[in-house]
This record gives structure tokens, C-alpha cells and sequence, in this order.
């Protein structure tokens, strides 16, 4: 059970209280998420916890999910990476299904809501069957600013029967002819990916991992590919370690993409050569692995050459932590740079930052504790449930 | 304790940001977006700086001068940006004139146009404030005082920065119901005196508590 009056003591002063104000003026109102899907990240992570503070605050909020058959899965995955920038091809015929399985759809949910928020590709041309009253209002989690023209020629149009779309970045967003509002996406404190840990959970959870604390500990977390650059931040810990007797763990999951065994092979021949290198493969619900590891390390980094909103910077940053990313997606807008880290363009760079904190470590608190008020501020779900909430009586009062 | 003829009721807000079609890649582009976009988009990149970065002390005021230096790297142009003080100008579109004659003056001294390399573009934006009623009111100075030191910050940027800037109400709210009000004129007028550029919304609240507790010290002694 979630419950708003628990994220008092983790919310900045004063925001549950403007939460609980603005609940009185929405309660009752019928809210209806359409996503493709309850479980994974994305819109689905921020969903299991926002629907509930909703129905807490008297919200009538519901969420339900779109589904069909292979094609129809393997349609919306195409579209979602075409309108990403990848090259897929789309034949008349598979979005012709497409559409016609959300017209399926359509007949065996009740769209009859006050406000519609329709997450990502998947369930985007149930605007064809709106009923009249409600407000609708698309939702785009990934940056769909540089698509293909084939997949946006396909979707623009759906969009366009919007009321309005809602990106993560202004630099996400695509030209549209209806109102585009801006919202970050937000991290659970209260999850088991951000909740507190005790010292002996932290030290238990690194020895089940085989990860020493002897050392000063720098962690990437992401994916084994090209856009996180894992091999990237390899180069970076070398440069480093000339200096310092650091441990570099590289922890996350390996994607499908046939990339993403090259850069492992490559990852495990380093950490084949250097001790001090350690590689772990996490599954996907590894949450208090990475937790742990968040609160284990000294120093953060998300070196990404190529990053969504990338909220594993605001993650670790939660944890007191000073991050180093790449100037890519959202990093720039979650590291207040000189403040809460630095964003770097090189290896180079990384390595020059990693070196200047480690030679000045009362930077290292200094900054995580600026970090952590930075997120409690800006990317905490409770902020994301008052834009939300904005959005709500903007939009139907 | 003197009684105040009308309640104070704080006042919080929200913000929900909208981007807008206008965005820039170098300093000519942001002079002309700068003179098309809504007087709405002035104020957010302007004065609403204050709403987006209030644990960090600001480092340029506003938008504009933040984005020059961070991601055009032009200190002379972030410099002269950052001394336009919004609280000084009547009107938005004072505003925006300043800000433009200050990139068309220092444009016209320049051999080339400072671009965007490895930075972001400048993404205008608006934004819908929605304000959100804080309690019950005060009616004297020291339950004021109480309740400025609680409110949500938004609070301070309603009654301090938007209250004079948008809404035409010049003094702010703190210091014209301290006046009207409560009749205490010379707490108002080192209220007003409050200088709320360059500076974040948790030091402005300190501020006026620390003249607030002054003021309720002398009424006790």
C-alpha cells in the first residue's frame, strides 16, 4: 500500500502538503494511463507507483494496457526504435494491423475518463476511438526529436488528435501542432532501488557480488553497449589508476542488440587482465544490487556518448553520490556542474574530474550532499505527482 | 499583539512547463526568437528562474545568460545578460527590449557569431502557473512569522517575485499587507528594499524572517 503522508519524510518541506491541497481539488476526477505494458522501466516504473498516490489522494485514477498478438508487439518495438532515429522497416501492412488491433483494443477498454494519458508508441492510435468529453494527452518517454520519416510520417498524424504531448526535454520533443508541456521523469525514493540501507545490507549485498570495499570504489551502471560507453569509462579508470589505487566495477545488464556481446567480450578481457576491473551482469530486478552498489561507490560515473533522460545519474546522486556523465540526454539537466558533478565531453575529461575529486576528497561529500538536495528537489515521483496534478486541472478545470 | 484588518493567506504554486517551437543555435537566433516569442516566454526565462533553481544560489539570474556562458561559452554576453535585473523594469516588454538591445549592442562588435559546438540549443519555454491555497491565514506579525518560516518555497516566489512582476503588484504581497494590514510601515519598506536578484528563494524567506524577528523583538521590548 503507498501511501502520499509516507513521502513526508523524504519530500522537500511544504510539497506534500501543496500534494494534499492539490488533491482536494482533483478528487474524483477519472483518470485513465493507457501503456503498453505493467512491468519493466519507463513509464511502466513510474506508473506502479504514481497510480496508487493518485487513488490515495481520491483520484480516480486507473491504468490499463493495450495487447495483441506477435505482429502487433513486434509493430509497436519497430515504430518505438524508428521514431528513436534507428533504421527499421515498416511495411502498409503491419501498420495497417497495428491500428486495427488498437481498434480491438479500443472495444474492450472504457475510455471514458476526464483526462486520457496515453504513454508511448503502443497504445498511441487509441485517439481514433476517444470519447468525447475527455482530454487527451500524449506522453512520450524517449527522445523522438531526430525520428525516421517513415514511422513519424506514420504517427504524426495520431499525435496530432492529441490535446497536448508531454517529452521528458524540450530536445526531446518533435514539431507537433498541439501544446507541448515538459515534465522529467522521477525516482521512487521509497523503492527498493533508492530505499535506505543499512551498512551490514550494503556489505552483505557487495559480498554476494564478489566486490570488495577496500578501495575507493567508481561505478558505472548502464547497459554493455556503444551508447554507455563502458569500454569508454575502462579508459578512463587506466588514466586513474596511474594515480590511485581505485576499483572500477561495471554493473548492468546485457541488451539484445549484437553490439552489446562485443563490448562484453571486450569488458571481460579487461577485467581478465586487471583485477581491480570486476564486470557484473545484473538481471533486470536487481534493484538492491544496484542500490547497494550506488552507496558502496565514491564516485559515479555515467560517461553515456548517447543517453535517454538517463535517471541512473539522479539515482546515484540521491545516494550522496558526486556523478560524472557525458553530455548526452538528460545527464546535462540532472549534474549541476561544479555543484553536483561535472559533465564531460572526453575521456579525457572523465579522468581529469575523477582525479580532481579524488585529490580533494571533502569535494566528494560536499557535492553528493548537494546532489542529494538537488534530486530531492527536482526528480523525486513526489515532484512528478504535482506536475501531473498541474496537468490535470490545467487541462479540465 | 496588533491584529492584522484582513488574514494573510499563503500562497504556493506549481509550474507546468511548455516548450515552444522557438529555439536557437547561436546569438543572432536568440536575438530574433527573443522578439517573436510570447512576453510569457520572457518571464519564465527570466524572473521564473527563481522558481527552477532554488537550492542553488544562481550563478547568472537568468536563462539567457546561463545558456551563453554554459553552451556558447561568450562570458561578455553571459556577463552583460546577468546585470539586467528583471525586478527593475515595469513592464515585460521593457524587458524583453533590454535584453535584445543588450545581444544586438554586443553582436554588433563581434567579427563572428558565438554557435553552439558540443553544447544544447536554447529551447524557449512558457510556463501555466497553478496556485495552490497554503492554510489558514495569519493575523498577527508573529503568526506571519510562523508560517513564512514553513510554506513551501513556491510560496516565497508567488508573494515576492511573481506578485510584483506579473501581477502588478510592485511592493510584493509581504511587504503590502505588512503596511495595509497590519499598519507596521517601516517593516514594509526594508521588506520592499529586499533585493531578490541574484539570489535564491530560501534567502529571501531568511531574509525577511530575520527583519520580521527584528521587528517583533522591538515590539516586546
Amino acid at each position: 500500500m503507498i501511501r502520499v503522508e509516507d513521502y513526508r519524510r523524504v519530500a522537500p518541506p511544504g510539497v506534500v502538503d501543496i500534494i494534499l491541497t492539490l488533491g482536494e481539488r482533483v478528487r474524483g476526477k477519472r483518470l485513465l494511463h493507457l501503456s503498453g505494458g505493467r512491468f519493466g522501466g519507463g513509464a511502466a516504473e513510474i506508473l506502479q507507483t504514481l497510480v496508487p498516490m493518485m487513488t490515495d489522494l481520491g483520484i480516480d485514477a486507473a491504468w490499463e494496457i493495450t495487447g495483441g498478438d506477435p505482429a502487433f508487439y513486434s509493430t509497436a518495438i519497430a515504430l518505438q526504435a524508428g521514431l528513436r532515429g534507428a533504421e527499421r522497416v515498416l511495411t502498409d501492412e503491419a501498420l495497417d494491423h497495428f491500428v486495427e488491433m488498437n481498434r480491438v483494443n479500443a472495444k474492450k477498454l472504457s475510455l471514458d475518463a476526464d483526462l486520457v494519458l496515453v504513454h508511448d508508441v503502443q497504445p498511441a492510435t487509441l485517439i481514433q476511438h476517444r470519447v468525447a468529453a475527455g482530454r487527451w494527452v500524449w506522453l512520450c518517454h524517449f527522445d523522438c526529436s531526430r525520428p525516421q520519416r517513415r514511422p513519424w510520417s506514420f504517427l504524426r498524424p495520431f499525435v496530432n488528435q492529441y490535446d497536448a504531448a508531454v517529452f521528458s526535454l524540450p530536445a526531446f520533443a518533435r514539431r507537433v501542432g498541439i501544446p507541448k508541456y515538459v515534465m522529467y521523469p522521477s525516482i521512487d525514493p521509497l523503492s527498493e532501488k533508492n530505499r535506505e540501507l543499512t551498512l551490514r545490507e550494503i556489505a552483505t549485498t557487495l559480498s554476494g557480488l564478489g566486490i570488495p570495499q577496500d578501495k575507493p570504489l567508481l561505478l558505472q551502471v548502464g547497459a554493455f553497449n556503444a551508447a554507455d560507453d563502458p569500454l569508454g569509462v575502462v579508459n578512463v579508470y587506466r588514466l586513474v589508476k596511474k594515480h590511485y589505487d581505485v576499483r572500477l566495477v561495471l554493473a548492468g545488464a546485457a541488451s539484445a542488440e549484437p553490439e552489446s556481446a562485443g563490448v562484453l567480450a571486450e569488458l571481460r578481457e579487461a577485467e581478465h587482465r586487471d583485477p581491480d576491473i570486476l564486470v557484473r551482469e545484473l538481471p533486470p530486478d536487481a534493484h538492491v544490487q544496484i542500490n547497494a552498489l550506488q552507496r558502496a561507490a565514491t564516485i559515479v560515473l555515467q560517461k553515456s556518448v548517447q543517453e535517454s533522460f538517463g535517471l541512473g545519474a539522479a539515482e546515484a546522486m540521491w545516494k550522496g553520490k558526486p556523478v560524472i556523465g557525458g553530455f548526452a540526454g538528460g545527464l546535462p539537466h540532472q549534474i549541476v556542474y561544479d555543484v553536483t558533478g561535472y559533465t564531460v565531453h572526453s575521456v579525457e575529461g572523465a579522468a581529469f574530474r575523477l582525479r580532481h575529486l579524488l585529490n580533494n576528497r571533502e569535494l566528494i561529500a560536499r557535492m553528493g550532499a548537494a546532489g542529494r538536495e538537488h534530486v530531492r528537489r527536482s526528480f523525486l515521483i513526489t515532484r512528478h505527482l504535482v506536475d501531473y496534478m498541474a496537468l490535470l486541472i490545467h487541462l479540465t478545470q | 499583539m496588533r491584529r492584522a484588518k484582513h488574514p494573510f493567506v499563503f500562497t504556493g504554486c506549481v509550474e507546468l512547463r511548455q516548450t515552444l517551437d522557438h529555439r536557437a543555435t547561436d546569438e543572432r537566433e536568440l536575438l530574433e526568437r527573443l522578439e517573436e516569442v510570447p512576453a510569457g516566454s520572457v518571464f519564465y526565462h527570466t524572473h521564473g528562474y527563481f522558481l527552477r533553481h532554488r537550492p542553488i544560489t544562481t550563478a547568472y539570474g537568468n536563462d539567457f545568460a546561463a545558456w551563453v556562458a554554459a553552451h556558447l561559452r561568450d562570458q561578455v554576453l553571459a556577463e552583460r545578460l546577468a546585470v539586467v535585473n528583471p525586478f527593475e523594469f515595469a513592464t515585460l516588454e521593457d524587458l524583453r527590449e533590454e535584453l535584445a538591445s543588450v545581444i544586438h549592442d554586443h553582436l554588433m562588435r563581434l567579427s563572428s557569431v558565438p554557435r553552439v559546438e558540443l553544447g544544447e540549443m536554447f529551447y524557449f519555454q512558457q510556463s501555466h502557473i497553478v496556485e495552490v491555497n497554503l492554510g489558514p491565514g495569519a493575523e498577527t506579525l508573529a503568526e506571519f512569522r510562523a508560517g513564512l518560516a514553513s510554506v513551501d518555497a513556491s510560496a516565497i516566489y508567488m508573494h515576492m517575485v511573481e506578485a510584483r512582476a506579473r501581477l502588478g503588484r510592485r511592493a510584493g504581497d509581504f511587504a503590502e499587507w505588512i503596511r495595509d494590514s497590519l499598519e507596521i510601515p517601516d517593516l514594509a519598506d526594508k521588506i520592499e528594499r529586499i533585493d531578490t536578484y541574484m539570489t535564491n528563494l530560501e534567502r529571501v524567506r531568511a531574509r525577511v524572517l530575520t527583519l520580521v524577528d527584528a521587528a517583533l523583538e522591538d515590539a516586546t521590548a
